[in-house]
């Protein structure tokens, strides 16, 4: 336990100063940004991936909307970042809301398959309704605002400054998702993924807290969305595309969707990865694919999955098994496999 | 109304492929669990193997090997990926690996055959239109819509007649006990991949002479496809053709009174669908649920 928090401090720090040591690395104000926002994203979707156990592929509608909704309110409507941001969350977060409905009682890969099929949908519009979008090419021409305190303004335009407002909201969707998941409906949701049906006869209203499970992280994800758009003044019909749905389930998977902090470090080596690759080889796409493949085939836990199942081994070699069944204890691991997929 | 009939007939043209398409992923979505985001993968193959293999073997002799082709990398790709993710049953795995397979195939087949279209010929007697006043209607588009009634019914004998058909259809009701009468449920699935992959194929090629082959053509498909399925129901596999061909018809009109909303009624009828009817026109109740 003492580790853990030890660990959380550390990882707290290191971020608050991400704009103090990352060019030493190799990196960039924006990079740690992008980090941040991508984290929101990730942490958001386990929400429903990792938690409630429905594999959700279609996020990238919800994070499009938000920066949709922040780049239009910054460009037609008022020239606020903050307004922008509560705006393109309001209007993300409402689509998920009233989408949730369509989803919430399915399973598995028919579950995968409507949230894939409807995200879609905004991207069809974002290209399709180009007076208003830009289509294809982008929505571009606002510019994130300087925010007033009464005397004071915040020179969020800096890209270092910009950072901090990310790492602000970062830290308050980081609470709001810690304080939900220790929450009786975090634990309910928890128990949903764990055997569904049980938690029905329970006479748990299941499909509403996957319902909620699906707007939360959705609205999340569309806080996220507004962030992406300010911090490249710009947004594209690709923050709607599947295909970036897809890059934010594989990042999760890469860090480890049964532990909070796992999207994050997914996130992190991912972007990192993709910025590096695309720099060296036209052929990234390939080296992402082959990353995917990779993960899938090797690293199905995640990096924390794995970390964790080294440390069991080594406690019980160090201590025995009793000190291995306390340390798992503080982690949920997966239900052992069944030999078919349950499908009626 | 000559435009709107031309445009109704385009859509169907359109709705033949991604009936096509529809139909392999729900072949392999009911029998193997798998949701084949590198469905459009294979149809590219098809497609690209058609084009290269026809200046030796003819237009004829391409339209048999391009599905074909893409049915045995469907095999190989089965047989090393696929198989060893059937002992997790979270369809999250397969899902993420077919949709990095997917990123490769279209990156490949960009760095091999270019980013650019190509056009596939096809034989100048089935160019001609057959009258003046339909004159959208060609010899070509005739074939392709004969071409997939052709390998639908082919399918249907298939799968009603054949002892490797009856498996497959018993396989997606109840895989253990198939398995448990001592069928091979292994080289059942990996036949089964291949034959999905064989309809992606032959929609590639048949696409690549209507299209002109381009290597997104793939991924442009096969979200089409899903929401057939969505539309006709999710364990039909009349539901998934018809649903293929009622959006495709739909989109073909739509574009005739409102070009920019082609794509969007497409997944307006899918939210409508799933409001109205959310098992799908001719799905089972309770599947999936």
């Amino acid at each position: 336990m003492m580790r853990r928090h030890a660990a959380e401090i550390v990882l707290w720090i290191a971020l608050l100063t991400v704009p103090l040591w990352l060019g030493y690395v190799g990196g960039y104000a924006a990079l740690g940004s992008k980090i941040l926002i991508y984290g929101i994203a990730a942490l958001a979707l386990n929400l429903v991936l990792g938690f409630t156990g429905g594999l959700s592929f279609g996020h990238a509608a919800y994070f499009g909307l938000g920066a949709y909704g922040a780049g239009m309110t910054l460009k037609y409507l008022v020239p606020s970042t903050p307004l922008a941001i509560l705006i393109g969350t309001v209007v993300g977060g409402l689509a998920a809301t009233l989408l949730g409905p369509l989803v919430m009682r399915r399973r598995g890969i028919y579950f995968a398959m409507i949230t894939i099929a409807i995200g879609q949908l905004f991207y069809f519009l974002a290209v399709r309704w180009n007076n208003v979008t830009g289509g294809e090419d982008g929505l571009a021409g606002f510019r994130r605002q300087p925010l007033h305190f009464g005397s004071f303004v915040y020179d969020a335009q800096s890209e270092s400054k910009y950072y901090y407002l990310v790492l602000l909201c970062f830290a308050v969707a980081v609470v709001i998702m810690r304080v939900l998941l220790a929450s009786p409906l975090g634990h309910t949701w928890v128990a949903i993924r764990e055997n569904r049906r049980r938690a029905q006869f329970l006479g748990l209203r299941t499909d509403f807290y996957v319902w909620a499970a699906f707007a939360i992280s959705g609205t999340l994800t569309a806080l996220a969305g507004t962030l992406n758009a300010m911090l490249f003044n710009f947004t594209s019909p690709q923050d709607l595309h599947w295909i970036l749905s897809g890059n934010f389930v594989i990042m999760i998977v890469l860090g480890g969707m049964r532990k909070f902090w796992g999207p994050l470090v997914g996130v992190t080596i991912f972007v990192v990865a993709q910025d590096y690759l695309s720099s060296l080889t036209d052929n990234w796409m390939t080296a992402i694919g082959l990353l995917f493949v990779l993960i899938v085939l090797l690293f199905p836990k995640g990096i924390l999955g794995l970390i964790a199942r080294r440390g069991r081994e080594v406690a019980v070699a160090v201590a025995g098994p009793r000190a291995a069944i306390e340390r798992s204890t503080a982690t949920i691991e997966p239900p052992p496999a069944p030999l078919k997929q349950e499908m009626k | 109304m000559q435009l709107l009939l031309f445009n109704a007939f385009n859509g169907l043209i359109q709705g033949v492929f991604y009936a096509l398409m529809a139909l392999g992923l729900a072949l392999i979505l009911s029998l193997n669990s798998v949701i084949n985001m590198a469905h459009g993968g294979f149809l590219v193959i098809g497609a690209y193997l058609a084009y290269s293999l026809a200046p030796y073997l003819g237009f004829w002799g391409a339209l048999v090997v391009g599905p074909v082709g893409a049915a045995i990398i469907g095999l190989a790709v089965e047989r090393v990926l696929i198989r060893p993710l059937y002992k997790r049953p979270d369809p999250l795995y397969t899902l993420l690996l077919t949709f990095g397979l997917a990123l490769i195939i279209e990156d490949l087949t960009r760095t091999i055959w270019g980013a650019q279209g190509l056009p596939f010929q096809v034989p100048p007697a089935l160019n001609s239109p057959i009258s003046s006043v339909l004159f959208f209607i060609t010899g070509y588009r005739l074939l392709v819509v004969g071409i997939t009634i052709v390998a639908m019914l082919g399918l249907y004998l298939l799968l009603r007649y054949t002892r490797l058909g009856i498996r497959i259809r018993a396989g997606t009701l109840d895989l253990e006990t198939v398995s448990a009468l001592g069928v091979n449920i292994y080289l059942l699935r990996a036949l089964n991949f291949a034959l999905g992959c064989l309809l992606a194929g032959l929609a590639g090629v048949l696409a690549a002479g209507i299209l002109g082959l381009t290597p997104p053509m793939g991924s442009s498909l096969i979200m089409p496809s899903f929401v057939a399925i969505i539309v006709g129901g999710v364990g039909s596999l009349v539901g998934s053709i018809l649903g293929g061909l009622l959006i495709g018809v739909a989109a073909g009109i739509t574009t005739t009174y409102y070009p920019a909303a082609s794509e969007a009624v497409i997944y307006l009828i899918m939210l409508i669908v799933l409001v109205i009817r959310p098992r799908g026109l001719l799905g089972q109740e309770g599947l999936f649920e």
